[in-house]
């Protein structure tokens, strides 16, 4: 009996199925044993790197995907953080007279702001990333720490058309980068290393707790007030400042305006806790995430 | 070295499924759940007797002590009702969800395609999405470069290549969605009844792929509902009934097995339809006289041994056999009995008056009569039968509608090998063709030739 003589036109594509791979040549094909895994399980970072292909496509689609039909796209990447920036210069700026450590308070707002909605965009973006991506999780299978990693990594785009805003708006306040600033990638990772860790937790407790839909935009809102944003980490005494430290996300605000505006936060203990804080988080978000997958495809 | 591409040993797989707790019927009910519910639910994660917030208290086995070896290059179908466990067997296999217990051994990459379009975005092109499709696969940025023209060739959208996928109609996002699935080479590919996918044209064109991919010397593990595609593309089949394996063998021979253990099963919930619902029911019965002169008590299918059959093949010979009780005798009756499809439409009605077969005489007592069938030239499906019988003039002693279903299961009626397409007709038609007429002198314009080329009848 034979199907393929039928009305079937004749494509191109039919050359692929004739020439398959040869696999009574294959010697040493890997054998792969599929049974339950124990306890905790590696963090599979190898398999991630073996998958960055598809990393790299899911970065891409998302970075498609975001501003499409609409006016003005990217543009919204700045206009963002910059009318975040005018209301906060007008409250607390003008209004309530927040001190803003002896620069200009529009761009020390805007400073904290670029990183900080790097974050909380990545934050909220992922973690429902894996939910929102049930049918490919349910589907396919693919190292699934790449649908959280890249919603994180697609919002570095933004992040750069902020910060180039940022940079162009310095001059007007006769702002001029100092020497600090070959300190400014490893802040950069600082927020990478944050946001990844946070974001990883998070995706992998939406899976079986739908309640963190819920809980994470109010807890990004409470986080807010709790980075040195709007306001500097100055207002606080020793040695509540290091203890602030423990929010990641203040030691790369701080960080950003040292190495960028000049300020008087220097790296010291802030910075060093912070930076333990976030690569503790990421460690043990990946891990935890790691021995979660398994269930993933049953649950989600 | 072993020749093995698949080794499952003692695979089992256990879900855990919502119990059915009481249903909210009121506002009030579900007010008091939504306050309580919090409370019931932490106290679980507490007690450690739940790991999420869902309530699955059940569990369940979908897949138990599943055994089986798949050599390098075989052809494997799965068969098996709806929660059998095909396709859970199939996800273990991809690796997608793990097992319980047992373990499997793969060698050889594998490439599953257990729904077409998985991926496909909405908002990007029909390229793009090639792409993103193609990666998530698991194919190369470099694989998809080189196979492009052709999955686009094949899908026949190259005009929509640029337009967002949203706008594309369902035919032409399937065609580029099994496009795309059809390019993988993976040495074992694993496939879930992915070809029951756009019009009939594009379906025969993804079952003469999946013949040539079975040809190919790859390993394919296929589940299919359609017997004939298993029957066609399959070597091997196994049918798995609740999880577990009933039956392991040539293909033929699995699906008879299937059939006839589903129809098994399913036969007493006819009867109980037959029975209950119909047969005692007065409703059904329109035209019932009074005093109960003559009344239909069962249907029977037989084959012309005389076995009773759950099912009957199209083109192969059938006996109903109706039975009735007559209770006052009567005079030149007249029995008929009618075929219609599950929509409604009466496919054929036959009487004995039709087919002036004359019974002069009926007594009182009990009797059956058989309409004997040559052969059903029936489309594979579900039929039911109305009966009735009646008297000269209008008169009508019982009739009842719908009363048994005939299940006609498809074979090879025309002798030709080929997919008979169900939606579109009811009847297959006993017939042949004569194809090399022609009114000219020196023949027509079919030709007997094989190789019309290079006998220069075409200049290619």
């Amino acid at each position: 009996m034979n199907y393929g003589e039928m009305h079937t036109d004749p494509a191109p594509a039919d050359q692929a199925f004739m020439n398959p791979p040869d696999i009574h040549q294959t010697k040493a094909l890997p054998t792969l044993r599929i049974e339950r895994s124990q306890g905790w399980v590696s963090l599979g970072l190898g398999e991630l790197w073996r998958y960055r292909e598809l990393l790299y496509f899911f970065i891409w689609r998302d970075i498609k995907v975001r501003y499409k039909q609409t006016i003005l796209g990217g543009a919204w990447a700045i206009i963002q953080p910059l009318a975040t920036m005018l209301i906060f210069s007008i409250f607390f700026g003008r209004l309530a007279r927040v001190p803003s450590d002896s620069v200009p308070y529009p761009i020390f707002a805007l400073a904290g702001l670029v990183p900080w909605n790097f974050f909380s965009n990545g934050v909220t973006q992922s973690s429902t990333s894996l939910v929102a991506g049930s049918n490919l999780v349910k589907k396919v299978y693919f190292p699934r720490l790449a649908l959280p990693v890249s919603r994180v990594l697609s919002g570095v785009v933004d992040f750069l058309l902020a910060f180039a805003m940022l940079i162009a708006l310095m001059p007007h306040y006769h702002i001029r980068a100092t020497s600090h600033v070959v300190w400014l990638p490893f802040f950069l990772l600082l927020a990478l290393t944050t946001s990844l860790g946070v974001s990883i937790w998070f995706s992998a407790m939406h899976v079986q707790f739908r309640d963190v839909q819920y809980a994470v935009p109010f807890l990004v809102q409470f986080w807010f007030f709790a980075t040195p944003i709007a306001y500097p980490s100055s207002m606080l005494s020793q040695p509540w400042r290091t203890v602030y430290g423990i929010n990641p996300m203040v030691g790369v605000v701080e960080g950003f305006r040292w190495t960028l505006l000049g300020t008087d936060t220097a790296p010291g203990p802030i910075t060093l806790v912070s930076f333990l804080v976030s690569i503790a988080l990421l460690i043990g978000g990946t891990f935890y995430f790691r021995r979660l997958e398994r269930t993933f495809a049953d649950i989600v | 070295m072993s020749r093995l591409a698949i080794r499952v040993v003692d695979l089992s797989k256990q879900y855990n499924i919502g119990l059915e707790r009481q249903k909210n019927r009121t506002l009030r009910e579900a007010i008091v759940d939504a306050v309580t519910g919090p409370l019931r639910r932490t106290a679980k994660l507490l007690r450690g007797q739940a790991t999420g917030a869902a309530e699955l208290d059940a569990t369940h086995w979908a897949l138990r002590n599943v055994s089986f070896d798949v050599p390098h290059g075989e052809v494997v179908g799965f068969i098996g009702r709806n929660g059998a466990g095909k396709s859970t067997l199939l996800k273990i296999l991809s690796q997608i969800t793990e097992p319980t217990l047992g373990f499997v051994e793969i060698r050889g990459r594998v490439g599953s395609l257990l729904e077409v379009g998985t991926g496909f975005h909405q908002e990007l092109t029909g390229r793009e999405n090639v792409y993103l499709n193609g990666a998530i696969l698991g194919m190369t940025k470099r694989e998809i470069d080189r196979k492009f023209d052709e999955i686009v060739a094949f899908a026949e959208i190259d005009k929509f290549l640029d337009t967002p996928v949203k706008h594309y109609s369902s035919g032409m996002y399937v065609r580029l969605a099994f496009s795309v699935a059809a390019h993988l080479e993976p040495e074992i590919l694993l496939v879930d009844e992915v070809l029951s996918v756009g019009d009939v044209t594009f379906q025969k064109k993804c079952l003469g792929k999946m013949n040539e991919v079975s040809r190919s010397g790859r390993t394919v593990l296929f589940v299919s509902h359609n017997m004939a595609t298993i029957e066609n593309l399959c070597s091997r089949t196994i049918v798995l009934e609740d999880g577990k394996i009933v039956f392991i063998g040539p293909s033929k021979d699995a699906v008879k097995f299937y059939l006839e253990s589903t129809f098994e099963r399913e036969q007493p919930a006819e009867r109980g339809l037959a029975n209950k619902n119909r047969w005692a029911n007065p409703e059904h019965r329109k035209h019932r006289s009074p005093e109960d002169v003559v009344s239909y008590t069962r249907i029977e299918f037989k084959n012309p041994e005389g076995e009773t059959i759950p099912f009957v093949r199209s083109g192969q010979p059938l006996v109903i056999r109706l039975h009735y009780c007559v209770r006052k005798a009567i005079t030149r009756p007249s029995f008929g009995v009618g075929i219609s499809t599950e929509h409604g439409t009466l496919v054929s009605y036959v009487s004995t008056w039709l087919c002036s077969v004359e019974i002069p005489v009926l007594r009182c007592g009990d009797g059956f009569i058989d309409l004997c069938i040559d052969y059903v030239n029936l489309m594979p499906g579900r039929y039911f039968l109305s009966v009735m019988v009646g008297g000269t003039g209008p008169i009508f002693y019982d009739s009842i509608d719908r009363c048994a279903a005939l299940i006609v299961e498809e074979t090879d009626f025309y002798r030709s090998g080929r997919m008979l397409n169900r939606n579109r007709s009811i009847m297959l038609l006993p017939c042949h063709w004569e194809p090399f007429g022609s009114t000219e002198e020196n023949g027509g314009p079919a030709q007997k030739v094989q190789n019309a080329e290079q006998e220069g009848l075409i200049h290619l």
